[in-house]
Order: structure tokens, then sequence, then C-alpha cells
């Protein structure tokens, strides 16, 4: 379902309906499915990457689990060419576009398929051809760059939006504030996309903000508004389309606040037992999961069923592993990019930084893992 | 009528384990082709060897602790002794992302340790507020990467409180904590050491302990000093650094460097987790070139302690500074130019830096990235035949 803020606020209140019962008139069938075996692809990709980090194959990762109705819905309604800020839980939002399991296993591996280079830490997605911008650490850094980003768009005049995504948590930065407050006074055609997961790590949402949420912020901006269930994947898909529309044909940002549940720890460096209990996070495993509220529209409709879902299961596991396999086996990227696109052209010092770098490790070769690099 | 924010509903739990722990691993059952821990994933081991100091003998009786768990001893004495401390940051409440809070919430109570909102500027904002406000402020930054949406209030404002209020206000009550360095596998956010940045700002005292017995001493010493001080803590050493630390309250001395190795030959400065690195060089030295070094570990980056130094390169007339932040404009700079400025007959070969390079700190490059022992080994070589 889909909730408005505040009837009683003095600023335009956005209303949509929505929901798993007849929201979704106007998909197609394929078009539910594509939805379905997305996020049970992420879902299958993010079990086994979190087990590979367990296992020392890669040295971080960070999981969807329970978001991802968050991610398909809001990534179907965009137009391809729209651009994407994200924090770092969005995955579901490349996978939706087609980036292969091929790269998003290069870059969790950093080897030298890695559209990165290797340079950053696993779940730290780009890619250009995409237009995913690639994802940085520091929180809510890309709230003000999305602003920009959608005030130059806006110039270029070709129907073209942009999203931000950033967590409840994020939302409490000087940046979020900055950029809420630019997007509005300079009439950008922006998509503000919260998710509201209830967890900043260990922080629950009582002790980041005690006004009613992210979504009652917009106002005070001078910003349009909703709060959607994020884990019904027919009710972010409408929001986020009217507010496509909207921001577009308007130039001014929109709010969306989805509810949902961080179903998995913050990272592989966090085990949330610490702080939460095995109660809560079973409700909304086992309550209110987006893929389960998905599957039983489908199966509710025919259109998927047991068999389906075994079939589905066994393929996706096998496209995951394959990559996963690929992956293991490519070398790392070349050192010399250890040196490039500090800036557009490497500086005379740093020239000197990397044949001294390389005539030591010459001279040292024993002590470097060379072998597990291309030459 | 509030629209419905998320409810938290608690339910009976059924019997059905949680999805999304430990299940993965039936996933992961392996296809013949890949070997179960191939060369290529395996874990570097670490570039350094952590050299515990001696078993302290003047503070009282010591206790088993590593560098994590020596920080929240030093906490806790201040919350026990000083009715006005509190530590605030984010997710500090259960323990700290790094375990160095762990039972002082429980101990002390919720109004003295607590989390803020996700917001670093705010973090040191309040925190110089509860200083000026005459309470022991001891604010967290999750990693020292995060601390730049801080700089405004460190540099601009707690810095400079005393000075421009003519002493009337100061800003003697704050010390900040932030984990820092590299770790392994930290990539350009988790990794960095930006003690150079703050180096350069006149009223802050910035630390950087190398071990358990010094993070103790010197966190107390920056918690006592009564200007604004950034404590920053290898955070490769949480776990990897134990010694034998006293459990009663110990004060350690800012602004000054420790000789924690005597020689003749060379003289090897870093600090934090590059002082063990220096310590393996200087056995390297010795094996291998027959030359004895001293190493320095300059503990107090801001205001540092020359004389210390300068009485070192007078005897061995040569020096070698390392660190892991990227050499140009890196703290080295400012070391090899004060000492050439004062000690400059006695060289006899250039002050040499061995540090990152001048990049981003890399995800998967960075074993090629570090200043290491072999790095560090061919820098004293050279000067030895210079």
């Amino acid at each position: 379902a889909v909730s408005a803020v505040r009837e009683d606020s003095k600023a335009e209140t956005w209303r949509r309906c929505g929901g798993c019962r007849n929201g979704s008139d106007s998909l197609s069938k394929e078009t539910v499915l594509n939805f379905y075996q997305k996020m049970t692809l992420l879902n299958t990709m993010d079990r086994i990457l979190y087990e590979s980090q367990r296992q020392g194959r890669i040295s971080f990762y960070m999981t969807n689990y329970g978001e991802e109705g968050t991610h398909v819905g809001s990534a179907a309604a965009l137009d391809p060419t729209d651009l994407v800020f994200g924090q770092y839980r969005e995955a579901g939002v490349l996978m939706y576009r087609g980036f292969p399991l091929d790269l998003f296993m290069a870059q969790c591996y950093a080897n030298a398929d890695d559209l990165g280079k290797g340079r950053q830490m696993p779940v730290h997605y780009g890619c250009k051809d995409l237009n995913f911008v690639t994802i940085s650490s520091p929180l809510a850094t890309q709230i003000p760059q999305a602003a920009g980003a959608a005030y130059a768009v806006k110039r270029e005049n070709a129907n073209r939006a942009v999203i931000c995504y950033f967590g409840e948590g994020a939302a409490s930065e000087g940046d979020a504030h900055a950029g809420f407050n630019f997007s509005a006074t300079l009439e950008c055609p922006l998509i503000f996309f919260c998710r509201n997961n209830g967890y900043a790590i260990s922080t629950p949402t009582n002790e980041q903000y005690r006004g009613d949420g992210i979504a009652a912020r917009g106002p005070g901006y001078g910003m349009l508004s909703i709060r959607v269930d994020g884990n019904d994947v027919f009710a972010v898909y409408n929001a986020t389309k009217e507010a496509r529309r909207r921001a577009v044909a308007e130039n001014q940002p929109f709010l969306i606040e989805a509810m949902t549940y961080r179903i998995g720890h913050h990272s592989t460096s966090d085990d949330s037992s610490a702080y939460r209990s095995v109660d809560e996070v079973n409700y909304w495993d086992k309550q209110d999961h987006p893929i389960s509220r998905l599957r039983h529209y489908m199966t509710a409709r025919d259109w998927w069923g047991e068999d389906e879902e075994r079939a589905w299961r066994k393929q996706s596991r096998k496209l995951v592993m394959e990559a996963f396999e690929r992956a293991e086996r490519r070398l790392k990227p070349h050192p010399d990019l250890m040196f490039t696109d500090v800036y557009d052209q490497m500086t005379p010092g740093l020239e000197k930084q990397k044949e001294a770098m390389w005539r030591h490790v010459q001279q040292y070769k024993e002590h470097y893992p060379l072998d597990l690099y291309e030459k | 009528m509030m629209a419905a924010v998320r409810l938290l509903l608690r339910t009976v739990s059924s019997a059905s384990s949680c999805a999304h722990s430990g299940s993965g691993t039936a996933l992961l059952r392996l296809s013949p082709t890949c070997s179960s821990r191939p060369r290529a994933q395996r874990r570097h081991a670490a570039h350094f060897a952590f050299h515990p100091d001696p078993v302290p003998t003047k503070y009282g009786p010591t206790v088993k602790m590593n560098l994590f768990q020596s920080i929240t001893s030093a906490l806790d004495n201040t919350l026990a002794s000083d009715p006005t401390a509190v530590i605030f940051g984010e997710d500090v409440a259960f323990g700290g992302v790094f375990r160095c809070t762990v039972g002082l919430r429980d101990k002390y109570g919720k109004d003295r340790v607590f989390n803020t909102p996700l917001c670093e500027q705010g973090i040191v904002g309040f925190g110089i507020g509860v200083a000026v406000a005459g309470a022991t402020a001891i604010a967290e930054i999750q990693f020292a990467d995060y601390i730049f949406p801080a700089f405004d209030q460190i540099v601009n404002e707690a810095a400079k409180y005393r000075y421009r209020s003519g002493n009337l206000y100061d800003c003697g009550n704050l010390t900040i904590r932030a984990p820092w360095g590299c770790v392994g596998h930290g990539s350009l956010y988790h990794s960095q050491s930006p003690e150079a940045y703050f180096a350069h700002c006149p009223g802050l005292k910035v630390v950087v302990p190398r071990g358990p017995v010094q993070a103790k001493g010197l966190l107390l010493s920056c918690i006592a000093d009564e200007n604004p001080c950034i404590f920053f803590e290898p955070k490769i050493l949480y776990r990897a650094a134990v010694e034998q630390v006293p459990t009663e309250p110990y004060h350690l001395p800012l602004s000054q460097a420790e000789v924690v190795q005597e020689g003749s030959d060379v003289t090897l400065v870093a600090w934090g987790t590059q002082v063990h690195v220096m310590r393996e060089v200087a056995t390297m030295a010795q094996e291998k070139l027959g030359v004895s070094c001293e190493v320095i570990d300059l503990q107090t980056i801001l205001p540092w302690d020359i004389e210390t130094v300068c009485k070192s390169v007078v005897k061995t007339g040569r020096l070698l500074i390392s660190h892991e932040a990227p050499v140009t404009g890196g703290f080295a700079a400012e070391i090899s130019s004060s000492i050439q400025e004062q000690c400059f007959l006695n060289l006899e070969a250039p002050i040499a830096r061995v540090c990152g390079y001048d990049t981003p700190f890399p995800h998967i490059f960075e074993p090629f990235y570090i200043p290491d022992k072999w790095k560090c080994f061919e820098a004293v070589k050279r000067m030895i035949n210079y």
C-alpha cells in the first residue's frame, strides 16, 4: 500500500493508489516474471558472495536481503538513460538494468575484468553504459551530487531524470540537507529514494531521528514527498513511475521514502545478533518479504508454480556459480593501474613513482604476489 | 492523521531458522575445478610483526589486553573517575564496530555512552559544545576516512576556540578518537591516515599509539590534556596487538617521542603500525648489513618532539621517515624539512622518506602500495652507501 504524508499538511500531498492487489494492471506477465527473477537472482548472488567472504575468497560483502523490492520496483520505473546515484545497497537496480553477473563478481574479486580496475572494496559497483555512478563508501555524499547532475540534465532537455538512493541513516548527514535544499531551490528533475530499512549498522530509527521519518522532511524543503511500502514492488514501481514523470515534466524533486527492513547484517564485518533479536528478523523474513509477496501474487494468477520455482532456483544458482568460478580463476589487474586515473593524465611525479615501484619489485620479486596479477 | 511508520511486530519465533544466516554454506559446494582455497584468494599475511612492549612495572597490576581492550580500559577508568565524561558517536552504544566501548553503556548508563545520529559534523560540533560547557567529551568517528565532514568544526572551531576568545573559552575537554591506517583490504575509505591534514592546524594535538600499553596511557593523557586532541587508533592492531596493560589509569606524556630501540648508524622514525615495520627493518639491517638502527616512535604528531629526533640524527647522521599516507605533503615532509634545518652538518646522506604513493589508497594493489619492510630496508641500504 502507499500512504500519503499528513493529510492536514499545507503542502500539496501526493497520493497514489497501489499495492499488490490491483496496482499492476499495466504490467505484463513477462515484466512481472522479470521482476521476480531479478529479485531472486540478486538474493542467490548475495548468498553465494556472502559465503565466499566467510571462506576468505573475497575481502568484504554487503547483502541486500529484504530490500530487493525497493531496487527492482524503482529501477523498472525509470528510463535506461536516467542517471543513478546510489549508496551501496542498491545492487538490484544494477541487476535490473542488465549488469552481468560476471561484472558483479569481477568487482567483488577485484579481478582484471573489473570496470573499476580493482581499486575499490567489494560492492562498490559502477557502470557508465548503464548510467549507474560508481559507489563510494562515505555516506550521503551522493545526495548533493545528484542534485547537481539533475540540474545539468535539466539543461540538456533530453527527457532524463536522476534518481538518488540513500538509507534513513545517511539522511542524517549534512550533505542530505544540502542536496534536498539545492534540488528544490534550483528546480531539479530528481527523485530522492530513501530506503528506510530500520537500522544504520546497530542504530535503530528511534536513535536516528524523532520526526516522522524522512518523508516528513520533504515539505520542509518545499519538496513533494510520499511514503511507500518498500516491500510491495508494485507500490514502489507506481510511486517511482509517477515521480519520474512529474520530475521531468515539472523540473522539481520528489522524495520517496520506502519502508522496508534490512534482513541481513550491515556487512560481513557485522553480527547483528549483538543488537537485535532473531524474532524481529524472522518476522520480516517470513511475514513481509518482497520476494515472497511477489511470488504469492504470481502464483495467485497461475503465472508461477512449484515446478517453475524449482527450475528457476536451479538455473539461477547455476548462473551465479558459473560466474563465480570464472571470477575466481581470473588474474588481478596489472599493477600499473594503481597509478593511472589519479588525474586524466599521468603526472611526471607519478611516472617516477611507478618506475621506482617496478624497480623495487623486480629486485625483491619473491616478496610480491606478482603471479596473481596480469603481466 | 499521521502516516503509519513501519511497525515492528514481535511474533513467537517459528521453528525454522533465520533464512539469511548459515543457509548460504550449502550453496557453496565447490565444483572440481575450484580448489578449496585458491591461491589467488588466499589472504596475504600481514605486512608487519607486532613487537610487544615489555611489561610495565610502575603502574600497578597488569592484565593481557589487545588494543581495543586497552582503549576500553582507558575509557572505563575515565568514566569511573570523571562524572562529567560522556562517550558518543555512531554505534558506540552496543560496543562500537571495533568493540572499543563494549560494556560501558551497561556499566555507566545510557546518558553517558550513547549513539548519535549519523553525522560527523554533528558529532564534533556537539562534542565541542559538551566541552565548552565544562564536561569531558570523548567523540568517536567511525573511521578516520569519515572525519572530513567534521573538518570545519575541528579546524575552524575546536582548534581556534581558545585563541580567538582571548582564553575566555576553550575546547580542552574534547578528545576525538578514530580508527586509522591500512588493514589489508580497506581500500580508499577504510585505510586512510589523515594526520597530515590536522598537523597543519595549530591548536590541535594529534596522537597515534603503536600498541595497547601506549594507547591507554596516551589516550588518558589526551583526555586529561587541556587542548582538543585527535587520537588515531591503528585498526589493524585492534586484535593483533596484545600486551600486558596496567588496569589502573596511567599517563604517558604527549609531545614526547620514544626511542624504542637504540642504534648508532641510522635513525628510523615512524608512528602507529609502521613502528613495528621499522623494528623489523632494524633487525634486517643488523643481520644483513651489520647496520645499527635507532627506532623512534614519534607518538605525538602535533606538537611533535623535534628534540628527540635531532638528538638521534646528531648521533647517527642518517634519517629515514616512513608512513602509509601519500608522500607528497605527508608528515615526513615536515620532519625532513625541520631536521635538515637543525642538523644539516650532521647529515651523511639525504633524508629518506618511504611512504605511500601519491594515489588514493587502492584495494587490490595494497601489497604494492604500502611502505613495507623491503622498501624501507632498501632505503637504509642506499643511505648507508651514499
